[in-house]
């Protein structure tokens, strides 16, 4: 990388310009060859802090009680107080909304990644008359987000009498999953080796057999990408559960019970902040150990 | 995709009446299947693919169909549809060229969120892509704790826009730390508080959302960086190319395709934002960041204009569709020519 270019100077280059100099320069006065590495741990460290300095800040603020807050808005909470976080802890409130907004995600998530490699298998595979079209209708389904279809589709689930019911925002979700799914899955079944499937068939497994028996388990890493956005999506999503579960907090998701206990608790920011700080945690913790997937989701998704 | 061709041959057979209906199709006796192994595979594809297919064309066909037929009624919802009034184009008119009354009702604000929309559009490729790249490209190197600065910087990514829109409203609370820190400094924060100045609100905003989304460019910039070959910024560095010098000309064309998909990405994501704003007192008291789409849910669902929604919505739809469209021709096409030869 560019840093390993410090310790091969280009002063023995044929015109030893500014910057060989300035090389040398770096050299002469101990700079090199860590100088400009200095430089970007520097911007590594004000992008840490950018980062992290609100989400410490919010955390830290839930340590304390309104007084010390209005005086002390920016110093160490003193003393800690942890009011705010066991009344939020200790009232089942919360826990309710995450035990919702977990279930919300994991049956999107099951039902997303189930449902779109099914439907990748025969895409990829099969051949038949009109498999193209058929991908290509789904291909379009990403020209259509969830913003245009949200009016029609909250009258559509109202008049099933779904609001209210988990199942009112899982079903949409995994309908607007499903073309990201689909573009990604295809491509990923269609590279499994087809001398693996003819063996199958030659031993007597029927498609369906070789479907659950044999893809399922090889197309899991394509799987894990895709279930991975998948779950990110659901567990951030609002619009779906801002009209879908609004009303009763017993039935919200966590991202609609932090608005909720905002405009309950219109003033008290401490207690605000303590509540916003837990309701980071699981996602954070989901983001610790599945990082890697998700860039990896992510770049493949950019890059296919 | 390049599948298509072979999915028309040898296999009419398959396909039954339908095909020797479309004609005589080239196949030979060998492979023609009896009648019910080509049911068979009908219903296997049928079974692999028709439960997507039906939840897609339910929630996603439908509704988006739907949502074009209500936005010429006008409806509030509430009696049956079918007693809805059928209005034509008025609601497409209101929005876009309302005179009167209806300019100011309907025709401004319209305006003035579309105009915030093509706002972040432009501050995101003028203000947040320069300064992702730059990080990228200075984080681009080996130095300790690499790995663990890679995941910080990307977290926000993983949080979601309310929580994050909540934090910020504590922070830049007129009374929070924000406020105390500026005035330390001896400078004055917006009058009328940071999210609610008529000015500096829509900037405000569009801080809140850059901190959320910076992470995700540098990341999706740094993993395209990792592809670049790093002999040939040794090669360029021997022959005494300078850091900026092999930034510019083989780091930066060579991960174009990367920059290029991210700013696709960002501009469809700008038109269609909408919950980091309405977490955000609904796009502001006065409207002063409003988007189309919480502009949408405000008249559409909370004031149950169920018609003229519609039409913003399909408004929106179109507009991001114009642009996709327009993008991949103009900008995109390059990109797939240049993998396609490879």
């Amino acid at each position: 990388m560019t840093l390993k270019t410090n310790s091969r100077r280009p002063v023995k280059g044929p015109t030893p310009g500014l910057w060989a100099r300035y090389r040398a320069y770096l050299s002469r006065t101990g700079l090199s060859p860590s100088a400009s590495n200095y430089f970007s741990i520097g911007v590594a460290i004000a992008g840490v802090g950018l980062t992290l300095g609100p989400i410490i800040y919010l955390v830290l603020g839930g340590f304390k009680d309104l007084h010390q807050y209005a005086m002390n808005p920016s110093g160490l909470p003193d003393p800690f107080l942890f009011r705010n976080y066991w009344g939020i802890l200790s009232t089942g409130l919360f826990w309710r909304q995450m035990l919702n907004s977990a279930f919300i995600a994991i049956v999107t998530t099951v039902g997303v990644v189930i449902l779109g490699t099914m439907a990748a298998y025969p895409l990829a595979r099969y051949k038949f008359k009109g498999r193209e079209v058929l991908y290509g209708v789904f291909v379009a389904g990403l020209m259509f987000p969830l913003t245009v279809a949200i009016l029609p589709l909250y009258l559509m689930i109202h008049s099933w009498g779904l609001v209210g019911n988990p199942f009112g925002v899982i079903l949409p979700q995994i309908a607007f999953a499903l073309p990201v799914t689909i573009i990604i899955m295809r491509p990923f079944v269609a590279a499994l080796p087809k001398e693996l499937e003819e063996a199958a068939f030659i031993d007597g497994v029927t498609r369906i057999g070789y479907f659950w028996r044999i893809l399922l388990p090889l197309a899991r890493p394509g799987m894990v990408t895709v279930g991975v956005l998948a779950f990110i999506g659901s567990w951030n999503s609002y619009l779906l559960p801002l009209l879908i579960l609004a009303g009763d907090p017993a039935h919200m998701t966590l991202p609609l019970g932090v608005t909720a206990f905002k405009g309950q608790h219109g003033s008290d920011n401490t207690a605000i902040m303590a509540f916003t700080s837990l309701s980071m945690v699981p996602a954070l913790i989901f983001f610790i150990f599945m990082e890697r997937r998700i860039v990896e989701g992510l770049t493949g998704a950019v890059k296919g | 995709m390049t599948f298509t061709t072979a999915s028309g041959k040898g296999n009419g057979p398959v396909v039954g009446a339908k095909a020797s209906a479309a004609g005589p199709r080239p196949g030979s006796p060998k492979n023609k299947q009896p009648g019910n192994a080509s049911a068979r595979k009908w219903a296997e594809i049928g079974l692999f693919v028709g439960p997507a297919l039906l939840v897609f064309l339910v929630f996603v066909v439908y509704p988006v169909i739907s949502a074009v037929r209500y936005s010429f009624y006008k409806w509030n919802g509430v009696k049956q549809f079918s007693e809805a009034e059928f209005v034509g184009l008025d609601n497409y008119r209101r929005a876009l060229f309302g005179q009167g009354i209806f300019k100011k009702a309907y025709t401004e604000p319209f305006l003035t969120a579309l105009s915030h929309n093509f706002e972040i559009i432009a501050l995101s490729m003028a203000i947040q892509l320069p300064l992702a790249l730059l990080v990228a490209l200075i984080l681009n190197r080996q130095f300790r704790g690499r790995t663990v600065v890679r995941v910080i910087i990307f977290a926000p990514y993983v949080l979601s826009e309310v929580i994050t829109g909540v934090m910020w409203f504590v922070i830049l609370d007129p009374n929070g730390i924000a406020t105390r820190i500026v005035e330390a400094l001896g400078l004055h924060s917006p009058a009328g508080g940071w999210f609610e100045d008529v000015h500096w609100g829509f900037w405000t905003m569009f801080f809140v959302v850059s901190w959320k989304y910076l992470g995700l460019a540098i990341i999706l910039f740094l993993a395209g960086l990792s592809g670049v070959s790093k002999e040939l910024q040794e090669a360029a560095a021997i022959d005494g190319a300078s850091w900026w010098q092999i930034q510019r000309r083989i780091n930066i064309p060579l991960i174009g395709p990367t920059i290029r998909i991210w700013a696709f990405l960002s501009i469809i994501g700008s038109i269609q934002l909408f919950d980091m704003v309405w977490v955000l007192n609904r796009g502001g008291t006065q409207g002063q960041y409003s988007t189309v789409a919480s502009y949408m849910m405000d008249k559409g669902f909370y004031r149950s204009d169920w018609g003229y929604g519609s039409a913003i919505a399909v408004i929106m739809f179109l507009i991001s569709l114009v642009v996709a469209i327009g993008y991949m021709l103009v900008i995109l096409r390059r990109d797939n020519s240049t993998t396609a030869k490879n």
